[in-house]
């Protein structure tokens, strides 16, 4: 049996991928299939790097050393992944500088989540346990993407991203066992959180009707991973004896999660660049891509 | 307490502290990621020396007042620009290793060793300042960021040990900027730092 | 410059691919692969090579299917069972 031969008719592509097969950088690809790769690599990419900006505020006031140095490092590996995913989407045939370029312009999206704002240090907390949480349901599923140079950061990316579900934990544990006050942040940041953290995953469209399912780039559909966030993290939220806030939330006998339905014009209008943060941190990073511009010039132009 | 001790932990303490800003705004993400290890680096050694002198590291560390402090102006200064950053990063990594190779012959074999143990993470640090100051140093911006440092810089050093920063660097000993003295960057730099902690009662875990 | 990198988990173990660098030269690149590869010790050892200097064979034929070289070349189960049974008799 000689290698495996990637098609090279469109359709025999799409029924290779879909059977689980994956490809390279060097096979030769679709133009469909680069352009929808190359669209959701970049905005995994870009939401690692505008991820960084809601946290960096917290990496000043980290109220110990230990936590200072955990919250560093986890904000430091964030742009490490932006690196690694960036570094793919190159490979693709899309520069990082345009891709910047596209983020901080507003042309490209990143997650909605990274457009609102850190109020208090409960904020941090819930950012890393339950916002990586939910990221880490999406990620462990890109492991088999179609694309393979992808699907091989991803196992780096995950590994990490569980430090930083062990680090969001500690921190919330370390509140709710603290003064009613502490408590009382976790509470008041979990209800801030909890919305966008249930569009998260994208409207319940079938999978089979979503574009990135078919080119098997992503291979869960987002109502199966809302389900398993819920599923996994409900309980765990419930037993430190917070409330989520959503009377509706239940868990049914076959194990399914009902839920009040999220506000998906919230979602829209927020990933197409009109959250309550996305302007100043988009004017923020853009200060300094161009005050440092040079730099870039300098060291790359090697 | 140790003046020399207290003076080197404040002094890695702040300039961790102020490098750790970089985390997410470095001109290339690659040092974003390498800044943030070298702040991590530097905060550490600071942790280790504050427990050499405490039993709460954090305390020490975080609950003093400003003037307490024993950190040199070099390190306070808020430097979001990158020549300033690397100017800094270099004089501070040159500086630093004439005085850990002092403490290094400590007769405390506690302090002897824990200088070593510095010392080696800071070999990396050097490598790093050193490519970046090769790579800049033709630079107008590089140049007059390290001329606009320099007088801080040898603030690190007490008066003995500066003519050896002297000769390292190629620049001539001019009056320097003091240790003893704060620039009002530190106070606005602690206030935040502190915000959180200070929003519980003393002895509130986090 | 693109460097390939390529990772090392512990002493002995085989070195993997572990994705790619883009510095101006080979000093910049290992102070950045040390901390994107290195900082949490999970790597013992990299290898950095510049990507036009790998050298890519990725076709393979086996026209005449010569499997003998190859494991599911040899389907050994049929004639081993005989063996025995041939043997069975043989003591019987």
């Amino acid at each position: 049996m000689s290698a495996v031969e990637v098609p090279r008719s469109e359709q025999a592509f799409l029924e290779y991928v879909q059977a689980g097969g994956q490809v390279e950088a060097t096979d030769r690809l679709p133009d469909e299939y680069r352009a929808k790769l190359v669209k959701f690599i970049e905005m995994h990419g870009n939401s690692e790097l505008m991820g960084v900006l809601p946290e960096r505020e917290w990496i000043l006031r980290a109220p110990t050393l230990q936590r200072k140095l955990a919250l560093t490092a986890k904000v430091q590996d964030e742009v490490g992944h932006a690196q690694l995913i960036y570094r793919v989407v190159e490979d693709l045939g899309k520069p990082r500088e345009r891709c910047l370029e596209d983020l901080v312009s507003g042309k490209a999206k990143f997650h909605n989540v990274f457009h609102y704002p850190t109020k208090t240090w409960g904020d941090v907390g819930v950012i890393a346990w339950l916002v990586d949480a939910a990221a880490i349901i999406s990620q462990k599923a890109l492991l088999k993407c179609s694309y393979a140079p992808y699907a091989r950061i991803m196992k780096k990316i995950c590994w990490e991203e569980s430090f930083h579900i062990l680090h969001g934990r500690d921190v919330i544990l370390a509140m709710v066992t603290g003064t009613a006050e502490q408590f009382e942040l976790v509470q008041e940041a979990l209800g801030r959180w909890w919305g966008p953290l249930m569009q998260f995953h994208g409207n319940p469209i079938p999978r089979e009707d979503d574009p990135m399912f078919q080119w098997r780039i992503k291979s869960q559909g987002n109502e199966e991973a809302r389900q398993q966030f819920l599923e996994g993290y409900v309980p765990q939220i419930r037993e430190l004896g917070l409330e989520v806030p959503d009377p509706k939330l239940r868990r049914r006998d076959d194990g399914t999660w009902e839920y009040s339905e999220p506000d998906w014009d919230e979602l829209r209008t927020v990933v197409t660049g009109h959250g309550p943060r996305t302007a100043d941190r988009l004017a923020f990073r853009a200060r300094f891509l161009e005050q440092e511009r040079w730099v870039r010039d300098l060291v790359l132009a090697a | 307490m140790n003046e020399q001790l207290i003076a080197l932990a404040d002094d890695e303490l702040v300039i961790g502290w102020r490098d750790s800003e970089w985390t997410g705004v470095a001109p290339l993400l690659e040092e974003d990621v390498a800044f943030s290890s070298i702040a991590q680096n530097e905060i550490g050694h600071a942790r280790a020396v504050y427990e050499l002198l405490s039993d709460d590291a954090d305390a020490l560390a975080l609950d003093r007042a400003v003037d307490e402090y024993r950190c040199a102006p070099l390190v306070e200064l808020r430097l979001l620009v990158w020549a300033h950053a690397i100017a800094r990063r270099w004089l501070y990594e040159v500086a630093d290793e004439i005085r850990i190779a002092a403490l290094k012959g400590d007769a405390d074999p506690a302090i002897a060793g824990l200088a070593a143990k510095i010392d080696r993470e800071e070999a990396y640090h050097r490598m790093h300042a050193e490519m970046w100051r090769e790579r800049l140093a033709d630079t107008p911006q590089f140049r007059a960021a390290v001329a606009e440092l320099w007088p801080y810089a040898l603030g690190i050093l007490p008066v003995e040990q500066r003519e050896a920063l002297a000769s390292r660097v190629g620049l001539d000993v001019v009056e320097a900027v003091e240790r003893g003295t704060h620039t009002d960057e530190l106070a606005d730099l602690l206030e935040e730092m502190t915000s959180v902690r200070r929003s519980a009662p003393a002895g509130a875990q986090w | 410059m693109i460097f390939e990198v390529f990772r090392q988990d512990r002493r002995g173990a085989a070195f993997e691919h572990a994705g790619s660098v883009v510095a101006p030269d080979a000093e910049f690149a290992e102070a950045w692969t040390r901390e994107q590869y290195g900082r949490r010790g999970e790597s013992v050892a990299l290898w950095l090579v510049p990507r036009d200097a790998v050298h890519v064979v990725d076709d393979w034929t086996d026209e005449f299917d010569l499997k003998y070289r190859r494991v599911d070349g040899y389907s050994i189960k049929a004639r081993l069972k005989e063996a025995r049974e041939r043997a069975a008799d043989r003591t019987r």
